[in-house]
């Protein structure tokens, strides 16, 4: 805006000013309805959703499940959709960083004298733009579980074996990712390929003995998981030996 | 001394002056009761100027046009008030021991003390609510244009509002100490540790060391209920302070009535 585009909005600002109405009451009386619908909702989650608390915190246990609230559902998308660690950095702190920045500087790049959001396109569309890609990894994110779930088809064979077999490969599934065998198996197409060795095929080579033994007396560095509950444990050797 | 102006209240409801031989001149206890607050306002007034002030804020005009979306704001200050006063009494059963304590505070609240579970739940569904009413506010302000001149500062403000609310949410997850708590913040910590030159220092400083361990949980609980809190407080000050100086926009749309009346006047 250059100077006469300044006056010219102050000029035409005060005149809609001196039409407009009191704040007190008229704006007050709007306001004092929200806060009371504000309060409201607030009262109304809390007696229905009510408030959980989980197991005590304990950093020895092995398993977990680092769900933040909802509001940061995207940021931890992001971190489960990169997998290339190179690019993870980029993607959890740079967008988000390079967000902030722009946000901040808004009215100093955009310093065009219309209003209307019909008039500024550029604007409008990289808003929602912006809003539908930050819902997309919400809604993601809210359904895709922990940060380090396994994306895995279940085999032929527990398919054919009826939905009890299914439900068993699944939960082992689910205990393995939140155990945290990921940071050192390569299962699949998630994990790292190292330190221990890769899991995709393990079925094949190790009976479910074998690896029920292995989990409750590993080798270093792999650590003992022999104090997981007993269905997750049993969950797990059956997840495993049917990757064949 | 001067008589404040009477403010700006619709006929509606204004109460009728009272009709001839109504009122026999003597003075109810009502009445009575009025007189000595308005005297105590005074007696204030006299001494601090305040009523200036309260004047400035309350009694400005809103431009024409002002519609339901200019709620939001003030909805956000509000979830807000709600947030600080149920903090304060959560504060008043938490403690941020890690060893033995937080977790266990946290129990109590919620399964022993009177109303606790509805305070404790109105403090975690209320920080949703802000959170949602912070970005609703900021897309109606985008969506008005209404960080151009002369409020680009009120915008930059409100960044910085917005990035201490979710710095909120991040910092008081942990402080119930259960499972989901510690790995989350784990995470989030570490994703803090991946950025660039301060990302290290970052992740260490939340931590307290290189590791969570219970002065994490008292950082995190000086950050959550002091700090931060203080800040956003005189920030949504100074967010105020310009969104009276300066007025709320009008609807972009909304066009002055007296505008070409006014330019034949002036030419
Ligand atoms: C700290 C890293 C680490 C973690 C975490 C870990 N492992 Fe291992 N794992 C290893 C290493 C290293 C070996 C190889 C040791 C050996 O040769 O005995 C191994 C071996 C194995 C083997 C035998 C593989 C073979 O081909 O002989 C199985 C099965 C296994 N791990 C399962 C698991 C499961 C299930 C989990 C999660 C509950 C897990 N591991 C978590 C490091 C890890
Ligand atoms: C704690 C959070 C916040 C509170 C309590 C708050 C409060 C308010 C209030 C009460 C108003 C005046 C009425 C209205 O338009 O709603 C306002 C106006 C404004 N706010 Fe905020 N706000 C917050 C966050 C933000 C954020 C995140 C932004 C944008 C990044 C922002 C930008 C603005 C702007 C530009 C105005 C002027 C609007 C106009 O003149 O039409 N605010 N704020």
């Amino acid at each position: 805006m250059n100077q006469r585009q300044k006056e010219e909005y102050l000029r035409e600002y005060s005149i809609l000013k001196s039409e407009g109405k009191p704040f007190f009451p008229y704006a007050v009386a709007k306001d004092a309805l929200m806060a009371c619908i504000v309060m409201a909702v607030i009262i109304c989650a809390s007696l229905v959703l009510g408030v959980e608390l989980g197991a005590r915190a304990n950093p020895a246990t092995t398993s977990f499940d680092p769900r933040p609230d909802w509001y940061f559902f995207f940021l931890f998308e992001i971190l489960r959709i990169v997998r290339i660690p190179a690019l993870v950095q980029l993607a959890t702190i740079g967008i988000p960083t390079l967000c902030m920045i722009l946000l901040f500087l808004l009215p100093f790049y955009d310093r065009g004298p219309e209003r209307r959001p019909e008039r500024r396109p550029i604007a409008t569309l990289s808003a929602i733009a912006v809003i539908g890609a930050m819902a997309y990894l919400t809604i993601n994110g809210a359904e895709a579980g922990s940060v380090y779930s396994l994306k895995i088809k279940p085999p032929q064979s527990v398919l054919l074996a009826g939905p009890k077999a299914l439900a068993e490969f699944e939960a082992g599934k689910k205990a393995i990712a939140q155990s945290g065998c990921e940071a050192c198996h390569k299962i699949g197409e998630n994990g790292n390929p190292g330190p221990g060795p890769e899991l995709t095929h393990i079925g094949a080579r190790i009976p479910a003995e074998g690896i029920a033994r292995t989990i409750v007396n590993p080798t270093a560095p792999m650590p003992s998981f022999k104090g997981l509950p007993a269905k997750k444990f049993e969950a797990i050797v059956f997840f495993l030996s049917h990757l064949k | 001394m001067p008589k404040l102006p009477a403010p700006p209240i619709p006929s509606l409801l204004k109460s009728p002056p009272p009709r001839p031989g109504e009122s026999n001149g003597a003075v109810t206890p009502a009445e009575e009761a009025m007189e000595a607050g308005v005297s105590v306002v005074d007696w204030i007034d006299e001494r601090t100027s305040l009523s200036g002030a309260a004047r400035w804020m309350m009694f400005r005009k809103v431009p024409k046009g002002t519609n339901w979306f200019y709620t939001l704001g003030s909805a956000t200050m509000f979830a807000f008030l709600n947030q600080a006063v149920t903090g304060v009494f959560l504060a008043m059963y938490y403690r941020p021991e890690a060893n033995g304590g937080a977790y266990e505070s946290v129990r109590h609240i919620t399964n022993e003390v009177f109303l606790g579970a509805l305070v404790r739940g109105m403090h975690k569904w209320g920080a949703s609510v802000m959170v949602a009413l912070v970005f609703l506010h900021m897309a109606r302000t985008f969506f008005f244009g209404a960080y151009k001149y002369p409020r680009e500062l009120n915008w930059v403000i409100g960044v910085a509002l917005l990035i201490l609310t979710m710095v909120m949410g991040f910092t008081g997850y942990l402080l119930p100490f259960d499972e989901r708590a510690y790995w989350a913040t784990i995470v989030g910590v570490n994703i803090n540790g991946t950025g660039p030159l301060i990302g290290p220092y970052l992740s260490d400083f939340l931590r307290a060391g290189p590791e969570i361990s219970a002065a994490t949980l008292t950082r995190f609980y000086a950050i959550h209920m002091m700090i931060v809190p203080g800040l956003i407080a005189a920030l949504i000050g100074a967010h105020l302070y310009l969104v009276a100086k300066l007025g709320t926009t009008a609807p972009p749309w909304i066009k002055a009535e007296k505008k070409a009346q006014l330019r034949r006047s002036e030419a």
